[in-house]
């Protein structure tokens, strides 16, 4: 009795795993099938806008990946090294863009950095006009990315341990100099991985983008803004822009991972 | 709280959430409008006032762009009614085979307008600057019906204001909004300087916030709104009815409280069903109230 309730119980985990499974892999299997079977890539010559937005999209990702690098390393320093009031507070914020609504985000964005936002009034006073511009792209996507890399990094500041940098100080290394030749030879695939899916996640961005940005071919159209704006009258451009996304998707997943599974034999 | 438990007290919850949703739909019939995003309110409203007269019925409005809807539908999506602002839309719903061509009617008219911000940063004066000065213009994105109005608009100026004037006004374009609504929100936030919606996206809620542009009628569009129930819905009658609602007298004059104007004359809409021709009778009587959206200028 207890042998076959043990049965009927694994045949269940087995069962509902297969059907999570299939729901999560159906649809992505079923695009890139759709995609491939009905040759969309024959349409695609006439299709510019695939190229004008995956020009964009790298152009945008590349300005928040250098973005995210130069003002996210020196607070996720900040964060694994010292210990301050209202600590808890800044990790929130922080945190918070990752799992806030996007559209929210882009919401925040509009009516702070908008023409008639918080800041973006005083800005328009001077002739700055930030929505609609590969500027506010930026901003939007750096506003939902960064987070992603800013944790990765403050983890792998954290795995350097106390001892080493103790060790370097005795040696006489101070500073930017120990940040240079201890700290970041030992956390820099922590900080890679994290920079991979800050890159992803800004690739991805989509309702912060369309709501503080606009949406225009060449000029603020990335990849998941011309999915959404042409899939009812041209599938075939929406589609392969999606396999293409999917792709870089899947290789930032992997190299990403390779990372934090290198980090982690050396730890 | 160990995992386990907490995990199962979740199911349960939501395995409740779902029973109730289920016996709800069991108890109403629950009607599915799929709707052009110009007629947001006045669908609301409708919905609303034909709800007293089937209290058992339940309406889900479903609004985005027609072109987005017409999207869905043709992927199966499941309604029992469509609305859309232009025929266009409706003849792809109709060459797929989910709705008859006998079944489209046409229920309401509707026309342009150019807005700008209530304190009109770029300081337009009409149609004509959008090609004359450098300002943010926002449209709604190519293939909305609202947009191909548009487009048929701004090239009817060329003769009057040269003959690059469209191609001049869309250089201004700064962002194609998935809708209409989107449009408006946009020049009500002050965030662009013009955009070109319909009379009736100007509600209540924003008419402080914008200033409005008559566009004069040899030059404006005409958006004819179809309406069908769809062939595979499951309450054909409701539908129906609903649809015969639309067109009633009541209907109309809701359509009409929120800035829509009379359907256009159909000579050749196919011999009216039995049912429905005590309401094309009273259209015909003009008994509505609502005027027709020719010979009738855009109040500023």
């Amino acid at each position: 009795m207890k042998v076959w309730k043990l049965k009927a119980d694994k045949l269940l985990l087995v069962a509902v795993s297969a059907f999570a499974f299939l729901l999560l892999a159906i649809p992505i299997f079923v695009l890139v099938v759709s995609g491939l079977g009905s040759r969309a890539w024959e349409g695609l010559p006439e299709s510019s806008s695939i190229l004008t937005a995956t020009l964009l999209s790298f152009a945008s990702t590349l300005a928040v990946v250098c973005l995210a690098a130069l003002l996210g390393t020196p607070l996720a320093y900040v964060l694994s090294r010292f210990e301050f009031t209202g600590k808890r507070i800044v990790s929130l914020f922080i945190e918070l863009p990752i799992v806030m609504p996007p559209a929210v985000a882009g919401l925040a964005l509009l009516i702070t950095f908008g023409r008639r936002g918080f800041i973006g009034a005083g800005l328009a006073e001077a002739g700055i006009v930030i929505p609609f511009t590969i500027l506010a792209v930026i901003i939007a996507q750096f506003f939902i990315s960064a987070p992603f890399y800013i944790r990765s990094a403050q983890v792998g500041f954290s795995s350097v341990s106390a001892e080493v940098e103790d060790a370097a100080r005795v040696d006489g290394a101070y500073g930017w100099q120990m940040f240079w030749y201890i700290t970041l030879p030992i956390a820099w695939r922590a900080l890679a991985s994290g920079m991979i899916l800050c890159w992803a996640r800004a690739v991805g961005e989509f309702g912060a983008t369309i709501l503080f940005a606009g949406n225009l071919q060449g000029r603020t159209q990335t990849m998941p803004l011309l999915v959404y704006s042409v899939f009812e009258r041209d599938i075939s451009a929406a589609i392969w822009t999606g396999l293409i996304l999917i792709v870089l998707a899947l290789a930032a997943l992997f190299v990403s991972q390779w990372f934090a599974a290198t980090q982690d034999r050396l730890d | 709280m160990p995992i386990g438990p907490c995990l199962r007290s979740a199911c349960v919850v939501a395995a409740l959430a779902l029973s109730m949703i289920s016996t709800h739909g069991q108890q109403k019939r629950t009607l599915t409008i799929y709707a052009a995003t110009s007629l947001t309110d006045a669908f609301e409203n409708l919905a609303a006032a034909f709800r007293e007269n089937h209290p058992d019925t339940e309406i889900v409005l479903n609004f985005a762009s027609s072109s987005k809807l017409a999207a869905q539908l043709l992927a199966g999506a499941p309604a029992d009614i469509f609305a859309s602002a232009n025929s266009a839309q409706m003849d792809l719903v109709v060459a797929d085979g989910r709705i008859r061509e006998g079944a489209v009617k046409s229920f309401a008219a509707n026309r342009l307008v150019l807005i700008v911000p209530a304190d009109n940063p770029a300081d337009i004066s009409g149609i004509e600057d959008l090609g004359s000065k450098r300002l943010l213009l926002v449209l709604a994105v190519t293939g909305t019906p609202i947009r191909d109005y548009t487009n048929v608009m701004l090239n009817s100026y060329n003769d009057e204001f040269g003959d690059d004037f469209a191609k001049r006004a869309l250089e201004n374009l700064v962002s194609e909004e998935s809708n209409v609504r989107q449009v408006v929100a946009r020049i009500a936030l002050g965030e662009a300087d013009a955009g070109i919606v319909y009379q009736t996206d100007v509600t209540d809620e924003i008419r402080d916030q914008v200033i409005r542009f008559p566009i004069a009628d040899r030059h404006n569009q005409i958006a004819s709104y179809p309406v069908a129930a769809l062939d595979d819905s499951a309450l054909p009658e409701l539908s129906e009815a609903f649809i015969v609602y639309l067109r009633s007298v009541d209907g109309q004059s809701i359509l009409g409280s929120f800035g829509f104007c009379a359907p256009p004359k159909e000579p050749d809409e196919p011999a009216a069903e039995p049912t429905s021709a005590t309401v094309q009778d009273k259209l015909n009587n003009d008994e509505t109230g609502v005027a027709p959206c020719e010979g009738l200028e855009a109040e500023g």
